[in-house]
């Protein structure tokens, strides 16, 4: 019981991605009404329109004109998650999330963080990818990102049947793996990048309780985004950045409850910003 | 200090300016690099024009642009005639289109596919017709190919009689109609064969499927791919709407220019005096 509690927001959240795919196949298979088409656009109920931001983006540089739906889907996604916590996506609905995740927890497994040659590529890599895949988009008249993009092609290989979808996703997994640590979530995938921009200012964070903390540093070894949490051990705050993808994993390894989860708080920060 | 080690003195110093300008150079210049290849990439998956797209479906290139990739036209086709490409397709990843030989597309009526189109890639709006002052939905208005047929293959052309396609076709008598042809070989038979109507063909693939041969002697190519154009140098002068298609022919487009070029192109039809004249 208290494993299962230790693990309670990892469980949460594979349910989520599981379950989200499970109800888009299903939406295919049999019909079912809740959730129908893909990651890049969806209709709930039948009746509310999603639409992946990103997407929407791409096309308008490709230079599609297109119907409404698709604009009130997109500002669905970003209302929510602009509220939720950018990265939320990342690390609760996107399902390459499951196989980085992996590749990850192999990583520390073998210790490969401790013996393998460096591999350097900047966190910033997915802000330089988001540009370029606008700026391809408008050349090639062709959504760039979307036709490549991971996400969404395991999402259709769940729903659709996979192809050689495989091999796409053992690329990550071993760049992931032997590449670079975090490498396409962390690193390369301009979608994390374009949820960290909504996220920015998003109302869930992690907060940091300084005195409670024993400098164990469990949180940054599990981290996917390590850098979020620059204020361990040093002082109490809110977990700022926009790249933390809300997966709650800092909070379940800490055993001396330094780190939970709370809702920003909009005047303090600001009152803050003013002292300093 | 300075003076121990002049040497040294003479590197130039890597200031904060110089830092931040090499950085931004090495990323952008990656940045290029990524981008030729990922230009490449895109250019060459697109280049794949044998697709037959859903019905109401853009013109391909607009197609591809405007589709969100999400297939819900595929989840609401009854048949799963469409397929979504996927990696190992080798076709514009994640898009919709279907192999008429294998599933083609059965023409419903109410059109499933194309109002679930979130983005409007699928236009409704070319497979509607006005019915009593209402848009009403009409498939037979839709155009995803053309059915094509090899006189070589086809049996029909042999003297073997066979209407498999001309029965299967959902607007029977019209897309495909039987022409009559006499049989040089045997000097007393007559051939019955295929004729498609460009007019009136859907591109469904029914007669692609239903095609009796080895590998379909009539099979459906994308429009594009199957038709020719005849430009404005030829009017079918017995159609009134065909010589209003020459009206709008652009003079600064042409090729050749002489004293006849100011004219207009219709007045060809009456210069006898001038060719007289000469």
């Amino acid at each position: 019981m208290s494993k299962l509690y230790k693990y309670r927001y990892l469980i949460a959240r594979r349910a989520t991605q599981i379950g989200l795919l499970f109800l888009y196949f299903a939406g295919n298979a049999w019909g079912w009404k809740v959730l129908k088409g893909t990651l890049s656009s969806s209709e709930l109920f039948g009746a509310i329109p999603l639409a992946d931001p990103f997407a929407v983006l791409q096309m308008l540089s490709a230079g599609a004109v297109m119907g409404v739906n698709v604009f009130i889907g997109a500002a669905i996604i970003i209302l929510f998650y602009g509220v939720v916590g950018g990265r939320a996506f990342c690390s609760w609905v996107c399902p390459v999330n499951m196989i980085t995740d992996l590749a990850n927890w192999l990583r520390r497994k073998l210790l490969l963080d401790k013996v393998e040659r460096k591999v350097w590529v900047s966190r910033n890599a997915r802000y330089w990818v988001l540009g370029l895949s606008l700026v391809v988009s408008a050349v090639t008249g062709l959504a760039a990102f979307e036709l490549v993009s991971p996400i969404t092609i395991f999402n259709r290989g769940v729903i659709f049947g996979m192809g050689m979808t495989g091999g796409v996703l053992l690329a990550i997994f071993l760049f992931d793996l032997f590449g670079v640590k975090n490498g396409w979530c962390g690193h390369i995938c301009p979608l994390g990048g374009v949820y960290s921009i909504i996220g920015k200012y998003s109302l869930i964070r992690v907060a940091h309780n300084e005195p409670n903390c024993t400098l164990c540093m469990k949180c940054k070894e599990v981290c996917p985004e390590s850098q979020v949490l620059y204020m361990i051990g040093k002082k109490s705050q809110i977990v700022d950045m926009g790249e933390c993808v809300n997966c709650a994993r800092c909070i379940e390894v800490c055993d001396d409850d330094a780190l939970g989860f709370s809702i920003r708080d909009f005047a303090k920060s600001k009152s803050k910003g003013e002292t300093q | 200090m300075n003076t121990q080690n002049p040497k040294k003195e003479a590197k130039p110093k890597i200031t904060e300016r110089r830092r931040f300008l090499t950085i931004m150079a090495q990323s952008v210049g990656l940045s290029a690099l990524g981008g030729i290849v990922w230009t490449g990439y895109v250019e060459e998956a697109k280049a794949s024009p044998l697709l037959l797209r859903p019905p109401g479906a853009l013109p391909e290139s607009d197609f591809l642009r405007t589709c969100i990739k999400c297939g819900q036209c595929a989840e609401a086709c009854p048949y799963d005639t469409l397929l979504m490409a996927k990696p190992g397709d080798g076709l514009p990843m994640g898009t919709p289109y279907f192999i008429a030989r294998d599933v083609p597309c059965y023409m419903c009526p109410d059109i499933p596919c194309v109002p679930v189109c979130p983005t409007g890639a699928l236009d409704q709006e070319s497979v509607s017709s006005k019915k009593d002052g209402k848009e009403v939905l009409d498939i037979n208005k839709a155009r995803m190919g053309l059915a094509v047929v090899d006189h070589e293959s086809c049996v029909a052309f042999w003297g073997i009689q066979c209407d498999a396609c001309y029965r299967a076709c959902p607007i029977l008598g019209q897309a495909i109609s039987i022409e009559f042809m006499r049989n040089e070989r045997t000097g007393k038979h007559a051939k019955l064969v295929p004729v498609v109507h460009a007019d009136h063909c859907t591109g469904c693939g029914l007669c692609e499927h239903a095609c009796v041969t080895e590998k379909a002697a009539i099979f459906v190519l994308p429009r594009e791919v199957a038709m020719g154009k005849p430009g404005d140098y030829y009017v079918k002068g017995w159609d009134k709407k065909d010589q209003e298609r020459i009206k709008q022919r652009d003079l600064n487009k042409l090729t050749t220019k002489d004293e006849r070029s100011k004219n207009k192109p219709q007045d060809y039809l009456n210069m006898d005096e001038e060719l007289f004249d000469e």
